[in-house]
């Protein structure tokens, strides 16, 4: 494993649409700020702002943890629950069991994990009902 | 003429009191406070004028051309923006400005709209080539906002549509028709944009996207203002001067050019905070049926520019009752196709990324860089109070980490610091008196 140079975890509340995208803005910033550009900067954008919404929708809260190495940026998104019963049911694109609330605000086209597997250099979905899902991205910038 | 270095926003140093005021409204975070008073960082300007508005004490200004500089050339056309149509509210009709513009000191006019209609029918053109993958296309009219893509969205520039300006068109074709019209030399003739912004007088300075502008010089609206509505009022209502369409004349307000190119799926955004918002929404991908994307940095377009005379809404509803005196018809019909050949309507130089908000050119030193700002930040106080000369705490600590401030700047730490040495002097003084 190569060295990881910086890790910043920001913590995301269940529900809290109104601060929906504020962690995904702060990442992408930072992104810019070393440099990285491009299609791999967009990928990232799009991927951290459906795992953040994701957070606020889905979960009972989690965090999502950004890590940068030399050559990759690593995305975990991990929350405490509820868990998905049926992972492949749930990376299909459409399928949502988003809330009506949500879907009210426009969410739930059941395109985020979808998306965030489209985005992504690397990608693993691990998630047990009753405990929480953990997903990791990666993403490789060494020719960005 | 091509200075890569020119801006057209500067520091009256005299004046500049050292408020901040202007700190926090700078989209690009170009402006610090040092020394008691504002610096504007040249790397990461955008001229876009946000400054100029909202210092109190003018000490913000665009530098434009003076009017006498017209007499560099032995004939002089005038190339009004057609939101300098808006600033007169008892207007009947462009062409009592156009003869006004003759009045005062120029030997010919040629509108700005009709450059605008020629571009309208360009980008149309254009656009037939354009792969779905690439939309949205990005306007390229408004300077401020091609350079706040270079700064803000370099992943963006790709989108942005490769057409000249409407005030590059409308010199380039005024110069080559005065030319063969009275036959003389290019080099005797002078074109000069009456500009409601500083973007523009830099953008002809410093072109982006091709190498040199044919536009000779930019004379400020303000400057002109009262000398043309003097004229005005002695002008009968119709000279028939004015040829542009009411699309062409639409582009000076908010939406006139989308409309112009591409009434569906298109969207105008005015105010630069307002754009960047948009912009942020583009580079998530949340807006995949947007087909064209026109920004303004000032609110209500052209016509809010920083340099104009009336206020921003009024003169959108005179340029709004002036469209419908104009020739309505499309541009894709009124521009002839042959204009698209003579003339050189398409940038040639690629648009680069701006590299001024990177922290390091090596990647990985950039991301130690973040690290030790984390660090920083944890520290400071989060008040955005802009004591310490910089827009915010975040950028606060990107000034110590490359080397421009030091910790003690900021007044609430040093608060605290002093707090704790006098605390010690007092026990100190305490163990010395025993």
């Amino acid at each position: 494993m190569e060295s990881t140079i910086l890790k910043n975890t920001y913590e995301i509340n269940a529900g809290e649409f109104q601060t929906a995208g504020d962690v995904s803005a702060n990442i992408k910033r930072k992104l810019k700020q070393i440099g990285i550009g491009g299609t791999v900067l967009r990928r990232i954008a799009v991927a951290s702002y459906e795992a953040e919404l994701n957070l606020i929708i889905h979960s009972h809260g989690g965090k999502l943890t950004l890590e940068m190495t030399p050559s990759s940026i690593i995305l975990t998104s991990a929350d405490v629950g509820p868990g998905i019963p049926d992972l492949s049911k749930a990376m299909q694109e459409g399928y949502s069991t988003a809330s009506e609330e949500a879907r009210d605000l426009g969410f739930g086209a059941g395109m985020g994990l979808p998306n965030m597997k489209r985005n992504a250099d690397g990608f693993s979905i691990e998630s047990e009902v009753g405990k929480g899902t953990t997903i990791q991205m990666r993403f490789d910038v060494k020719d960005a | 003429m091509n200075d890569k270095r020119f801006h057209s926003v500067r520091l009256d140093k005299e004046k500049c009191k050292a408020c901040t005021n202007c700190l926090r409204r700078c989209p690009t975070e170009a402006i610090r406070v040092r020394g008691g008073r504002a610096h504007i960082i040249d790397e990461r300007c955008i001229d876009c004028g946000e400054c100029i508005r909202v210092c109190e004490y003018h000490a913000k200004y665009a530098q434009t051309d003076p009017l006498a500089s017209i007499n560099r050339f032995k004939y002089k056309i005038a190339l009004p923006a057609p939101s300098l149509y808006g600033q007169f509210k008892q207007l009947v009709s462009p062409s009592q400005v156009l003869e006004g513009l003759l009045r005062i000191g120029f030997d010919d006019v040629y509108e700005v709209a009709e450059g605008a209609d020629i571009v309208t029918r360009a980008i149309r053109e254009r656009m037939r080539n354009i792969d779905r993958d690439d939309y949205p296309i990005i306007s390229s009219a408004c300077p401020a906002i091609v350079r706040l893509i270079r700064v803000r969205f370099p992943d963006l520039i790709p989108h942005i549509i490769d057409v000249r300006q409407p005030m590059e068109v409308a010199a380039m074709v005024a110069k080559r028709e005065f030319c063969k019209k009275h036959d003389v030399q290019p080099e005797d003739v002078g074109c000069f944009f009456i500009t409601p912004c500083a973007a523009k007088m830099t953008a002809i300075r410093n072109p982006i996207g091709h190498e040199t502008s044919a536009v000779d010089g930019a004379i400020s609206m303000l400057e002109i203002y009262g000398l043309l509505s003097s004229q005005l009022k002695k002008i009968p209502v119709d000279t028939g001067l004015a040829k542009a369409t009411s699309h062409g004349v639409g582009w000076a307000n908010a939406g006139g050019e989308a409309s112009a190119v591409c009434p569906e799926h298109s969207m105008s955004v005015d105010g630069i905070e307002n754009v960047i918002r948009v912009l942020e929404e583009i580079e998530n991908d949340k807006l995949p049926d947007l087909v064209f994307f026109e920004g303004s940095a000032c609110t209500g377009g052209c016509v809010g520019g920083p340099l104009t005379f009336e206020n921003n809404y009024i003169a959108r509803g005179v340029v709004r009752d002036l469209m419908h005196g104009c020739d309505i018809t499309h541009p894709d019909e009124k521009v002839d196709v042959s204009y698209l050949n003579k003339y050189h309507l398409l940038l040639d130089k690629s648009i680069t990324a701006n590299k001024a908000m990177r922290l390091d050119d090596d990647i990985v030193e950039a991301m130690r860089k973040i690290e030790q700002m984390e660090e920083i930040t944890a520290r400071l106080p989060g008040y955005d109070c802009g004591s310490c000369g910089s827009p915010t705490c975040k950028t606060f600590a990107e000034d110590i980490v490359r080397g421009f401030a030091t910790e003690m700047d900021c007044i609430h730490i040093l608060k605290e610091k002093l707090k704790v040495m006098a605390q010690q002097m007092v026990e100190l003084a305490k163990t010395t008196r025993e």
